[in-house]
This record gives C-alpha cells, sequence and structure tokens, in this order.
C-alpha cells in the first residue's frame, strides 16, 4: 500500500490518478455514444433496446459498471482536491490578468466544466440509470427508447443535455490530450496526431450525444 | 529620430512581506529604444531626486541569462514579448500615453520582498533537494571519455537552458513549478553523469516541490509559452515518466 499511497498525497499521483480515470471515462463515452447512435436506425427503437438490454443482463457488463463507477468518483474526488487546493496557491490575485494571451479559457476551467457535468449527470442518471437500475420503471413494455422519447419531448430538459454536451466537448478537448500528457507520453512525432485525434473526439461524441435529445424533441425519430 | 514616450505606469508597492501592498501610479517620460528595467531606473532617479522611496525590482545580467528580473507586466511575466526577459523588453513594444500595470510574481511559494522583489528560495531548496549529480573529485576527465549522443546532448542542453527566473509559476494558475523542476530533471536524467541519482532524486525534487507550496499541474500550457528560454512542456511528461519509474521502482 505504500507504493501506492503517492496517487493520494503527492501532486503528481492525484493527476496520475485524473489521467487513468479520464481515459477509462473516455472509453465509456465512445461505447455510450456507440449504443444511443442505434437509434438512428430509424426502427423504432428495436437495435437501440436490443443493444441496452444487452448491456444491462450481462455480469460481466455490470462488473464493469462497478468498475466505471469507481472511476468516475475517483475523477470527481481527485478533480475537487486538486482544483480546490490549486486554487489555494496565489492568495494575491493579479490584478491585471493576461492568462488569455498564453492559455485557453476552457484549460483554465476544467474544474468548473467537470462541476457542470457532473451537475447534468445527476439529472441524467435520475432520467435513465436509476429509472431502470432501482425504479424498475424500465421493462419490456415500457423500454428505453420509449422512456427517451417521453423525457426529451421537455424543452427544457433538451437545452439541459445540450448544454452538459457543451461542457463535455470543452471539458474534453483539454482532457483528452492532457491526460496523456500526465502519463508521459510526449513526443513531437506523435503528440500532434493525439492532439488531433483528441480534438476530432471532443467534437464529434458531444455533437452526436447532443443531436439525440435535439431530434427526439422534433420528432425526427421514429 | 526616435521621439520621447509619455508612459503611465501602475506599479505594485509593499514594504514587507507582510504588509499589505498597494498600486502607485507614476508618470515617466522613455525612450523607445530603452529596455523596460532602464525605464524603472529613469522613474527610480525620478522618486530619489524627490526623496521618495525608489522602487525595489530584481536585475542582474541585464543580457537575459541570469534568471532575475521578474515583472508581470500587464499580467505577462516579463511583458507581451514570447521568449524574452524583461531587460530584454523594450520600451518599443510600448505605445506614447500607454498605462502600464507592473506587479510582482504571485505565488504563495514567493513570497514578496519588495515592491517587485519576491524571495525565489523555494526553487534554491527543490535543487539543493535533488538536483546535482555526484562527481568524484581527482583530474579532469577527458572530453570524450564519456560519448554522449548529439541527439541527446541537444535535448538536455535545450532543458538545461533553464534559467530559473520563475516566470513558469508565475503564469500558471496554479502557481505550479512542473516546468521548472521538469526542466532540471530532464536535463540530469538525460546525461551519464546523472544516472546514479536518477530515480532519488525525481522522488526528492518532486517531494520539496509539493512541501514548497507550489500547486500541481493541469497541462494548460502557460508555463511553456512564458518561458523566457522556451522550454518545452515536453519536460513535464518527462518529468511525470521519469517520477512513475522511480515509484514503480519503489523509490
Amino acid at each position: 500500500m505504500k507504493l501506492l499511497s503517492f496517487l493520494f498525497s503527492s501532486t503528481i499521483g492525484r493527476k496520475l490518478v485524473m489521467a487513468l480515470t479520464g481515459v477509462l471515462l473516455i472509453a465509456f463515452l465512445l461505447v455510450h455514444c456507440g449504443i444511443n447512435a442505434c437509434i438512428y436506425f430509424m426502427d423504432g427503437g428495436a437495435t437501440f433496446n436490443a443493444a441496452a438490454e444487452f448491456m444491462s443482463y450481462t455480469w460481466y457488463i455490470r462488473a464493469m459498471e462497478i468498475g466505471l463507477f469507481i472511476g468516475l468518483i475517483l475523477h470527481i474526488v481527485q478533480g475537487l482536491y486538486l482544483t480546490a487546493t490549486n486554487n489555494t496557491k496565489r492568495a494575491q490575485k493579479y490584478a491585471v490578468n493576461g492568462s488569455n494571451a498564453n492559455s485557453t479559457w476552457y484549460s483554465r476551467s476544467m474544474g468548473l466544466l467537470g462541476t457542470i457535468i457532473l451537475l447534468f449527470l445527476v439529472v441524467h442518471l435520475k432520467h435513465f440509470w436509476v429509472e431502470s437500475r432501482f425504479a424498475h420503471s424500465i421493462n419490456e413494455e415500457n423500454t428505453l427508447f420509449n422512456v427517451m422519447t417521453v423525457v426529451f419531448q421537455d424543452p427544457m430538459v433538451v437545452v439541459i443535455y445540450v448544454l452538459g454536451c457543451l461542457s463535455l466537448a470543452y471539458h474534453l478537448l483539454h482532457g483528452f490530450q492532457s491526460a496523456f500528457q500526465t502519463l508521459g507520453i510526449n513526443h513531437k512525432s506523435y503528440t500532434p496526431i493525439i492532439q488531433s485525434i483528441g480534438t476530432c473526439f471532443s467534437i464529434a461524441i458531444p455533437l452526436i450525444f447532443a443531436s439525440m435529445p435535439v431530434t427526439m424533441y422534433l420528432g425526427l425519430i421514429h | 529620430m526616435t521621439h520621447d514616450m509619455n508612459i503611465k505606469l501602475k506599479v505594485w508597492r509593499q514594504e514587507n512581506t507582510q504588509a499589505p501592498g498597494r498600486f502607485e501610479e507614476h508618470q515617466v517620460v522613455a525612450n523607445p529604444d530603452m529596455s523596460f528595467l532602464e525605464m524603472f531606473d529613469v522613474l527610480n532617479e525620478q522618486l530619489i531626486e524627490a526623496g521618495k522611496d525608489p522602487i525595489a525590482f530584481d536585475h542582474d545580467c541585464r543580457e537575459g541569462i541570469c534568471g532575475m528580473c521578474s515583472m508581470v507586466i500587464n499580467g505577462r511575466p516579463h511583458g507581451p514579448k514570447r521568449g524574452i526577459t524583461t531587460c530584454q523588453l523594450h520600451m518599443r513594444s510600448f505605445k506614447d500615453g500607454d498605462t502600464i500595470t507592473v506587479e510582482p510574481w504571485r505565488a504563495n511559494a514567493f513570497p514578496v520582498i519588495k515592491d517587485l522583489s519576491v524571495n525565489r528560495n523555494a526553487f534554491d531548496r527543490i535543487i539543493a533537494s535533488g538536483g546535482f549529480v555526484s562527481v568524484n573529485a581527482g583530474n579532469a576527465v577527458d572530453a570524450n571519455a564519456i560519448l554522449i549522443p548529439k541527439e541527446i546532448a541537444d535535448e538536455a542542453f535545450e532543458a538545461a537552458t533553464c534559467i530559473g527566473c520563475g516566470a513558469c509559476v508565475s503564469a500558471c494558475k496554479n502557481a505550479s513549478a512542473m516546468l521548472f523542476v521538469g526542466a532540471k530533471v530532464t536535463q540530469l536524467s538525460m546525461l551519464p553523469q546523472g544516472q546514479p541519482e536518477r530515480e532519488s532524486r525525481v522522488v526528492a525534487m518532486v517531494n520539496q516541490m509539493d512541501a514548497e507550496g507550489f500547486g500541481a499541474c493541469t497541462n494548460t500550457g502557460a508555463c511553456a509559452a512564458e518561458c523566457p528560454k522556451q522550454i518545452p512542456l515536453s519536460v513535464i511528461a518527462n518529468l511525470n515518466k521519469e517520477y512513475y519509474k522511480a515509484k514503480l521502482n519503489g523509490k
């Protein structure tokens, strides 16, 4: 255990936790987005419901779900801790802040963007995850696809989801390449490739996610 | 023929480490070919002639290699230009009638001594904790006795150009010293002379860095963008890698 204590004591160790859990969450987003995009088969949600059912009744998927939640909680706790302590390192602030000239606003706002995503997650998990896992209101008659169509009738919900996806996009725009930098993976030969993939991922995945509530609200999915 | 410039300065004044600071406004007539520090010399002469306390600021070599000059000018360490120190910044980078705000490096780990002068001993203590190599005394070793590939020598030298000025800390939103420590660890870990202490060095230096109250790195890249010696962000990735390796080996 002493060997791993640096993960919760040193600044670099804490960042390593952020990077590893970040990569895990990126992998999760890819799977989540792929399954959800099945609604675009326009088969009344048949493919999507089958995929969702596979994800809910397989024991190893459930085991991975627990791993995902541990990763998510570690990412949140370490992130909040790092943001809070980093904010104390300059007691006297600058009167003139020139940081826009040397860094992007979203790279400096990871704590804020992460908090918005966390608030969105509370709403999002209540809509679908809590309903299917605990309330058992999602079943063979009332499928996940049906629940989606009902939930996304509310324009306020659509706005919240689009804002959540926007925060996710900016969080990823910095976070994707930042994770590799923290893992010590930086070389002039392949870092530009990682950064390009990161930018594409950060735009494409949130865009696909955001398109779902919007198209469902507009009644384009059937 | 160059025309004199009227510059309004808002300068941070602070009696000592404990005293609360405040901004003081001054009017200076500057020549466009003056360096920023020479403009401060002119201002201080004015203050001395008026019987006032001159503004304390750090400076030494005035040719961009010592790392002493440390002003945050309009929110940017060493001013608006890239890859230079304050002494290499000239008044021609500003316009006649400009108002310029000058502040000290701001970080808990760099307490203000007086006005624009800050205490950067924290960097010295990080170096003392591991930023050295052990060399046996004796006759000077033949220059070609230890062969070092050109690419490695170049990369180590690039990191070794760090002058320890602390602009990285002052630019970082977390007041993190990772670029400084990354440069030192990279330089020493790449060269054969640095191998004996390679793992103990990185752990000791990171521990000291944390103990001094510098923040964690969030990879915003502000440090590398403001570094007068343009140390690349890759030294931080390398520092991380060296640290993990040392930890995996139980250091």
